[in-house]
């Protein structure tokens, strides 16, 4: 009997969370890493056994940790205890946790400067991985958004990473400046008709695609309004949040922006806003219904600086024509005295029919709704809080 | 044998319990310890310090015989007392928290 498998990253460890079908009934196993932040976790498409997961302390650093067994056991990826960490040439082997920004004349490009949040120029440091994207087609690549903005790539695995420096080699990046977050690269969508076409967004530079596997990158940001910036149509600078693709129509994007929920029927090579009847257009996440392509959704959010639902009522939204026209999913959701968040990787889809949504709070609940939203319950209530959810449903 | 002692989360990464013992080829310093140390436990590389620049992470501080050795030079020789085996090498996260 089919089933689906739900991936929570927090501040304080993972959970795996599994159910059958019918989404009432729910293992929870977990904490996995306790005590350290686990940004992300997603599973392999075409192996859904193999997952990823992004460890990372202030005090110890990033660590990348894989399981090969659908999140029952877990490892580092790298030398294993006991052998030689260098090869008999003296060449260092694989090492799961090396993110090192590639400044080689060859393929690099010079350490520069991005801009710090007063506008002065600053180095790239690297601190943790956001975000993990996994190959459409092979399990052992996956795809890392980090911050300092730069996207790297495993091909074996997770043991060792190679940035794909033309992105941060973009003529814009010196003028790059971070989000209040931090200047992650938090967006990674591959395009299943365009093997080497990807979009990335980056707080707070905006979205970029390349068509040709991360060699060269074009800004897509055209249509996007950002009040805040010197120019608040610049081709760079604006705090994109999240963009989402159906996989059956990959030249339409939607995008939750820092304010704003916009459309692309282009690629992105230009946005419409699709705010419409929203309540507030800040928010974090936004996902696409898996079997209607023009059903979206997000969790509308007070204010850039009150991050918590208006009016204490936890509210998704939920589109059924592409943005415009919005309804309100609350059945199952509180509806008073919340002042929870929804970050930007904490909402997923399950793509059984009807189509599942999940969503996690910084509150530490997740949500989920087995009637594509218009009924929700806790799966659980009292996680630490909580940065992404992922869904993989299982055969 | 050198006795080293790891925080907590870097024991659950190493899945070592209590003290760690390593042999250390010539002067017992800093880096030759961590050396040793990343060496039987690669999974450690990076979370001490810094993969490139070798720099000890802003949050980790080390010390032995009751002195703090996080600004020493990784190549002064450690105490005495470290080489023999006497008293552990303590690496410590830094305290945070309320």
């Amino acid at each position: 009997m089919s089933g689906v498998r739900v991936l929570v990253g927090t501040r304080k460890g993972a959970f795996v969370l599994t159910s059958d079908a019918k989404r009432e009934r729910w293992d929870i196993s977990g904490p996995h890493f306790a005590g350290w932040e686990i940004y992300h976790l997603k599973g392999s498409p075409v192996e859904p056994n193999r997952l990823y997961a992004s460890q990372s302390s202030g005090w110890f650093g990033q660590i990348i940790q894989r399981s090969d067994d659908g999140g029952k056991t877990w490892h580092q990826p790298g030398t294993p205890p006991g052998e030689p960490t260098t090869t008999s040439g003296g060449m260092p082997k694989g090492e799961s946790n090396k993110f090192v920004y590639d400044t080689s004349p060859e393929t690099g490009k010079p350490l520069t400067t991005h801009l710090w949040y007063d506008g002065t120029p600053h180095p790239w440091e690297f601190a943790r991985v956001w975000h993990l994207e996994p190959s459409l087609t092979d399990p052992d690549t996956v795809y890392a958004g980090v911050e300092d903005a730069a996207l790297f790539r495993s091909t074996d695995g997770g043991q060792t990473w190679q940035e794909l420096p033309g992105l941060r080699g973009h003529s814009s990046a010196s003028s790059w400046q971070p989000g209040a977050g931090g200047m992650c690269l938090h967006t990674i969508v591959l395009d299943p008709s365009h093997p080497g076409r990807i979009f990335i967004a980056i707080s707070a530079a905006g979205v970029f695609r390349t068509d040709d596997a991360g060699k060269t990158w074009r800004p897509m940001n055209r249509g996007l309004r950002s009040e805040g910036i010197p120019d608040p149509t610049a081709e760079v600078g604006h705090c994109v949040h999240r963009i989402a693709m159906h996989r059956s129509r990959p030249g339409v994007l939607f995008m939750q922006k820092h304010w704003d929920v916009m459309r692309s029927d282009d690629a992105g090579e230009s946005w419409r806003e699709v705010s419409g009847n929203l309540p507030t257009d800040f928010g974090f996440p936004i996902d696409v219904h898996a079997h209607e392509p023009d059903t979206i959704y997000v969790v509308p959010i007070k204010s850039d600086s009150e991050h918590y639902p208006p009016d204490g009522k936890l509210r998704v939204y939920r589109s059924r024509t592409g943005g415009n026209e919005w309804e309100a999913l609350t059945k199952g959701l509180p509806q008073s005295h919340c002042y929870v968040n929804v970050l930007r990787d904490a909402m997923a889809v399950d793509s059984l029919d009807p189509c599942g949504v999940y969503v996690g709070t910084t509150g530490g609940q997740v949500y989920a709704s087995a009637d594509a939203g218009d009924s929700w319950a806790p799966i659980v209530r009292d996680l630490p809080a909580v940065v992404s959810v992922e869904v993989q449903t299982l055969p | 044998m050198i006795r080293v002692v790891l925080p907590a989360h870097l024991r659950t990464l190493a899945h070592v319990d209590g003290e760690v013992k390593l042999h250390v080829e010539g002067p017992v310093t800093q880096r030759s310890v961590l050396d040793a140390l990343e060496a039987c436990y690669p999974m450690l590389r990076g979370t001490i310090r810094d993969h490139v620049t070798q720099q000890r992470r802003a949050f980790v501080r080390f010390f032995a015989c009751e002195q703090d050795l996080s600004h020493e030079s990784p190549d002064a020789p450690l105490p005495d007392a470290v080489g023999m085996g006497a008293e552990p090498f303590l690496i410590v996260g830094a305290m945070a928290g309320g």
